[in-house]
């Protein structure tokens, strides 16, 4: 049996959600917390210096949230390509 | 009530709630004994999937070394839970539609061969082991700390307790268990560190306290003063491109540890799988975000009160005595001035990976050692809780060791008893003897973890190295692409394993040699800057590289494999009984 042309348009969708979730999650982690720390550290959240923040605080954060959108954006992808478990 | 007695009470306690959990969700069928019977909601699997991950190094060790490290802790902190957004959007909810019981499972069939599964079931067996040692060493170093038993009284103890609720239980058990463990476990862990923020800023809430306060300021001046460099200053201990490859590393080899993926096979369908993901980073979080102002607050606090003080009057506080007695605190007045200093550099040689406590080093003017440990277990001393919390404390310990070493326990038996006896050797067997199977072979790896556990091998801190580089370089991306790319076939994929293993364990046994193989040094120093810590990154890289190239140079997968990966692919279908 090949794929519907329809789960394959669901697949897609699907490849580049993640696509675009996983840069972000390159961007935090390793540019934003690593790379530029040392010069984010002149700027400050609070207190606290931003790369700083980042590394030990802000990355996992935002981590949390993109796990979030990701589950939500596939119940609505789901239901829309008719895919999802009743 | 002594500290003694509220500690024995409260860890009997918390036993006896296991033993209970354990008892009540008994099973009969492989179905239950491998994955709770699928039956578990997203938002209990995230907890559980917390306990099974926060070892007993995450809970005790963990805030102490990133005092020490100051930045460059963010390793630990985003390498074990970054991995988390790779399982939850490349392998969670995929794995979970297969519907089977394993990893291997998944490897050995979406590459049609025997020999791809055995790899997979080494590697799952290999890793969890080594884990599974560090995990009952964590019970029996807690039991003795707190309580005045011994390592192997402990040990013995621990093992009890997980084998009366895996052996009964099987995953169902271990999953309800690792559950209410977690419960345990954040609060002994929340509370200390609530009492800290609130008396260091007057901000409850560490989270808030680590960034809307003046603490940060505050250690970097102090650090300044003795001569460490500010605390918030990163690579200080590491160059950049080790935090680099050390961060992805973790992240990677944490989304391939066997025991931590089987978790997500225990939910209903797709959909909570991926919510699974959700909380479990959520429940994972709550701890790991309270870690950083613990640990920065607590060396703040410890500094403050040792540093510059007579020592008849330190040695008077009652904790700093309780503690330099079991050695995880020592002071030596190196100049006979009869006033403690902190400064860079090591207080006493060492023998062993140990400090040698008759050994002042000379060579700096630091007069005192600081085990990592201490961070968090003298918190509610030092904030002055009451007797409860400190007992506590010993049961959130008991319990993120024991939660971490029963999911790896069902992970190295299914691999055990379903991949190696049902699927390689004995594919008639019937379900009842496959469940016989699958609770015996929890026997022999319970009694040489317990061995591992009482007697520790020097080098098991060198394999936790392993542990990750294995999952990265092997495990990771042979799912990944099973699951992403239809064209790879069984050459591909095995080439891929076999290179990236190869590489990585050659690399960790050459950077480790002096503890390995007894070399005076390292035979390789380092891989372009990287170190055997993050080297299984360049492994995972090179299998993903020699998987594509030679995938494409031999035919394609079969027609029902390719069917395969088209199913996985679609959430529908995952709740129907298939099971095999």
């Amino acid at each position: 049996m090949k794929p519907t042309p329809s789960i394959r348009e669901y697949w897609r969708a699907n490849v580049r959600l993640i696509a675009l979730l996983l840069a972000v999650w390159f961007l935090v982690s390793y540019v934003v917390s690593i790379i530029l720390a040392p010069w984010l550290n002149q700027f400050r959240l609070g207190g606290a210096p931003l790369g700083f923040w980042f590394a030990q605080q802000g990355s996992i954060y935002v981590f949390i949230l993109l796990i979030w959108i990701y589950a939500r954006w596939m119940d609505t992808l789901d239901r829309k390509y008719d895919v999802h478990e009743e | 009530m002594s500290v003694e007695l509220w500690t024995y009470i409260v860890v009997g306690l918390s036993f006896l709630f296991y033993v209970y959990i354990g008892y009540a969700s008994r099973v009969r069928d492989t179905r239950g004994f491998y994955v709770a019977g699928r039956s578990v909601p997203a938002f209990a699997n995230g907890a559980a999937t917390a306990a099974d991950w926060m070892s007993a190094a995450s809970f005790i060790s963990m805030a102490g070394v990133i005092a020490t490290a100051g930045y460059d802790g963010a390793i630990y902190l985003m390498g074990w839970t970054g991995g988390y957004v790779l399982l939850a959007l490349l392998l969670a909810p995929y794995l979970r539609k297969y519907r089977k019981f394993t990893v291997p499972d998944f490897v050995g069939d979406r590459y049609a061969s025997n020999a791809a599964r055995t790899i997979a079931a080494i590697a799952t067996i290999l890793v969890s082991l080594v884990y599974i040692a560090a995990q009952m060493r964590g019970v029996g170093i807690v039991f003795s700390r707190f309580l005045a038993l011994d390592i192997a009284q402990g040990v013995l103890i621990g093992v009890g307790v997980v084998a009366f609720f895996a052996i009964l239980g099987g995953m169902k058990g271990v999953t309800w268990t690792q559950a209410a463990q977690y419960a345990v476990l954040i609060i002994a862990y929340l509370i200390p560190g609530f009492a800290l923020a609130y008396m260091l800023t007057g901000n409850p809430i560490p989270q808030l306290a680590f960034a809307f306060s003046d603490m940060c300021d505050r250690i970097n001046q102090l650090q300044t003063e003795l001569g460490f460099a500010e605390y918030t200053q990163p690579f200080q201990s590491k160059p950049m491109i080790d935090v680099l490859a050390v961060t992805a590393a973790l992240m990677i080899g944490t989304a391939g540890l066997p025991h931590v993926i089987i978790r997500f096979y225990t939910t209903p369908d797709v959909r909570s799988a991926r919510y699974s993901a959700f909380w479990a980073l959520v429940f994972i979080g709550l701890l790991y975000t309270t870690a950083s102002p613990l640990g920065m607050f607590a060396r703040y606090n410890l500094i403050n009160t040792l540093h510059g003080k007579p020592i008849e009057e330190v040695r008077k506080i009652d904790w700093v005595a309780k503690w330099e007695q079991t050695g995880l605190l020592k002071i030596v007045d190196k100049n006979g001035d009869g006033i403690v200093q902190i400064a860079k550099g090591k207080a006493f040689k060492e023998k062993g990976g140990k400090p040698d406590f008759s050994q002042p080093d000379m060579s700096n003017s630091n007069e005192v050692f600081l085990d990592n440990d201490i961070i968090v277990l003298s918190t509610p001393e030092v904030a002055r809780l009451a007797p409860f919390v400190i007992a506590l404390l010993a049961a959130g310990g008991l319990a993120a060791a024991l939660s971490t070493a029963s999911g790896l326990l069902i992970a190295m038996s299914s691999a055990v008893a379903h991949d190696l006896y049902y699927r390689v050797f004995n594919p008639h067997a019937p379900e009842r003897l496959r469940l016989l199977i699958g609770r015996l072979a929890m026997v022999p790896v319970l009694v040489i973890a317990a061995y591992m556990g009482i007697n520790p091998p020097g080098f098991v801190a060198q394999l936790v190295a392993f542990a990750f580089g294995l999952a990265a370089s092997g495990l990771f991306p042979a799912i990944l692409l099973g699951i992403f790319d239809r064209r790879m076939n069984h050459q591909g994929a095995i080439a891929g394993m076999v290179v990236g293993l190869t590489f990585t364990t050659v690399m960790i046994v050459l950077m480790r040699s002096p503890q390995l193989l007894g070399t005076a040094q390292p035979i390789v120093k380092d891989f372009f800057g990287i170190s055997a810590e993050g080297v299984g990154i360049i492994g995972m890289l090179l299998n993903m590289a020699t998987a594509l190239i030679v995938s494409r140079l031999t035919p394609p997968p079969p027609e029902h494999i390719q069917e395969l990966v088209d199913s996985i692919r679609i959430p529908r279908g995952a709740g129907e009984a298939l099971d095999e």
